[in-house]
């Protein structure tokens, strides 16, 4: 039931996200919680001249792989010399490629994407772009050696759950490389359909982050997380809207 | 085809737009807050109209709510560092005005280093520099240097100075310039012209084509706001609305502020033509979350304790703490002039450890000073 992206194996498919806690230590418990093995910081908000950034002190735990994310860049180039002075700081080749120039709704530019995605792989980083469910992109991604695909569900922060179903349906039939599903998952539910339709991984935050209690949340979704994969591996039942009784149009062949 | 924001300023009347609002009924309040989608311009003069009032609450809980979907439970931290109180231009509200005959001051580099590391060890890591408008001492060779020999000390770096043209917008960013503060202080244009009888400042339509010149030069984020007490607040803040929704859609890779600073005393001063109650403030704040989930609000220590404390719940994204208003505040000059008088007077340290009563958690760092 693990999940191998490059050189690394998770038992857990519930990757995170750091911000938007109300403190370090909630989202410490949090993300402990969560079971979660693979958790995404962004860059600018980590003090990378200091010795104990709040954030990454938080961090200290084991089973906790760090994803960089270059969340503030808006173009190809920032992208790789932000991944770059991440790599130094944080001591992993790990790298969420965001580039977002639409500070409002925080949507990935394709065009700039690639290009980085190209010149970073080169560069041996461990690539994971944050793009749209666009399934052509998708394959132009993996072409460039990326080392998985991450599309997105709805508008990050939204909480409008899998809007883009029918082109993520597309893109896990057509990936050679693992889909993460991430942005927008609001609810459980969400995250548990994402697996249901075969993604290899989901990645959560806002919707942890501002609950109520983020902790029982936490919990929640690593449950969701769960049961979703489960049913996929165990091969879901087609939906019908009807009960089907008898073969009228085939009937025949059995006289 | 070239357009600015001039064009769309001209096709509004103060006068229609103020009446508008006040013909705005909880009818159009009820429709504005249970809107499934986006809020419109419409939508927004019935949050900010006298309608709105019994509707308080209400704007409030679902002010908090998309703040926090979009903010999560943080709160940035930013402080001004003043590094001259030297101004050629008169107006009529401000401790600085060419007028108040009182002794003047610019840091030198030695001066500025020893404000910023009080800075530093005051934990912050986002600054704002603040000027007046005197272009022989504080020109745009001065804010270079000033940028080039505090850049080190800052992951970010805002300036809140004279309207500048896009070439030094884009000279200043080079330099590692973030965001710009730019208030039109009122839209109303006769009554800009009583305020600002001197000086280069007396030029409306420079001023208010500033964040055109800003969003052309390429600028990550620019503030906007009125000065709150100078004309009627409604229409002011309305004009605001408009002007961040041509902005938004003109220059989209651009991130927006707004402020709402009232006015404050200060020594020989003005006082307000229109009051506007907390209440209103609180109305007003709320009703900016509502219309732009995505635009930050500020909050500065113009504010009193018990008000700034209450409201990093209604929609509040950045507040600034410990406070100087004068060049050479923190250390080099603690009595130079200062630009108005601040009310709440609680150190950064009291203030981050009041936010986190609150559930919050106060941001120092949430830029990289690599990102050009």
């Amino acid at each position: 039931m693990s999940l191998k992206i490059a050189d690394k194996t998770f038992n857990s498919r519930l990757f995170t996200g750091t911000g938007k806690f109300s403190s370090a230590s909630l989202m410490e418990e949090s993300l402990l919680v969560s079971g979660s093995e693979l958790v995404t910081v962004a860059l600018k908000r980590v003090d990378l001249k200091g010795q104990d950034d709040d954030i990454l002190s938080h961090l200290l735990h084991p089973q906790f792989n760090l994803l960089p994310n270059t969340s503030g860049v808006r173009t190809a180039r920032e992208a790789v010399f932000a991944a770059q002075l991440a790599r130094e700081a944080l001591e992993t080749n790990w790298l969420k490629l965001e580039i977002h120039p639409d500070p409002k709704y925080l949507l990935p530019d394709p065009i700039e994407s690639l290009k980085a995605a190209e010149e970073l792989a080169k560069l041996g980083f461990i690539v994971l772009p944050y793009i749209h469910a666009d399934p052509v992109l998708c394959k132009r991604l993996e072409d460039a050696g990326v080392a998985a695909v991450m599309p997105l569900g709805s508008p990050i922060g939204s909480n409008k759950g899998l809007k883009t179903i029918d082109f993520l349906e597309i893109i896990i039939e057509q990936s050679k490389v693992p889909v993460v599903i991430d942005a927008g998952i609001g609810a459980p539910s969400d995250a548990a359909k994402a697996m249901e339709i075969g993604a290899d991984a989901v990645l959560v935050n806002t919707a942890i982050a501002v609950s109520q209690n983020p902790v029982a949340m936490a919990m929640a979704f690593k449950m969701a997380v769960e049961a979703g994969r489960m049913a996929f591996e165990a091969k879901l039942a087609q939906p019908s809207r009807q009960a089907v009784a008898s073969s009228p149009l085939t009937e025949f062949l059995n006289n | 085809m070239n357009t600015d924001f001039q064009s769309v300023f001209e096709k509004y009347s103060w006068q229609e737009i103020k009446e508008s609002i006040l013909a705005k009924t909880s009818a159009d309040v009820q429709s504005a807050l249970r809107s499934d989608g986006r809020r419109n311009l419409e939508d927004f003069k019935a949050l900010i109209s006298p309608a709105a009032m019994p509707f308080l609450e209400e704007m409030a809980q679902l002010s908090h709510k998309l703040t926090q979907k979009r903010f999560g439970k943080t709160i940035q931290m930013y402080v001004p560092l003043y590094l001259s109180n030297e101004c050629q231009n008169i107006c009529t509200y401000c401790g600085f005005s060419f007028d108040n005959k009182i002794k003047r001051k610019t840091l030198n580099d030695e001066e500025i280093l020893q404000e910023v590391r009080f800075i530093k060890s005051m934990g912050y890591d986002h600054v704002l520099l603040v000027t007046g408008e005197a272009n022989q001492t504080v020109g745009v060779p001065y804010l270079k240097r000033v940028m080039q020999l505090i850049r080190p000390y800052f992951s970010l770096i805002s300036m809140e100075v004279q309207p500048l043209d896009e070439t030094d917008y884009e000279e200043l960013i080079e330099e590692g310039l973030n965001t710009v503060l730019v208030y039109q202080e009122t839209y109303h244009q006769e009554d800009y012209r009583l305020h600002h009888p001197k000086g280069k400042k007396a030029n409306f339509e420079y001023r208010l084509l500033t964040p055109d010149r800003l969003g052309k030069a390429g600028i990550h984020k620019m503030g906007l706001g009125v000065l709150i007490g100078l004309e009627d607040w409604r229409t002011d803040c309305f004009l605001t609305a408009l002007h961040l929704d041509y902005l938004e859609k003109t220059y989209w890779q651009t991130k927006y502020s707004i402020s709402f600073p009232r006015l404050r005393p200060f020594s020989g001063g003005l006082d307000p033509k229109v009051e506007m109650s907390d209440r209103e403030l609180v109305q007003l704040i709320c009703a900016f979350r509502i219309f732009n989930e995505e635009v930050e609000l500020s909050l500065s220590t113009r504010e009193n304790p018990v008000f700034r404390d209450h409201v990093i719940k209604l929609g509040i994204t950045s507040i600034s703490a410990g406070s100087k208003t004068n060049p050479g505040g923190y250390v080099v000059e603690p009595e130079s002039l200062e630009q108005f008088e601040i009310s709440d007077e609680r150190s950064p340290k009291e203030i981050a450890e009041m936010i986190e009563r609150q559930g919050y958690q106060p941001v120092w760092k949430d830029w990289e000073s690599c990102f050009v």
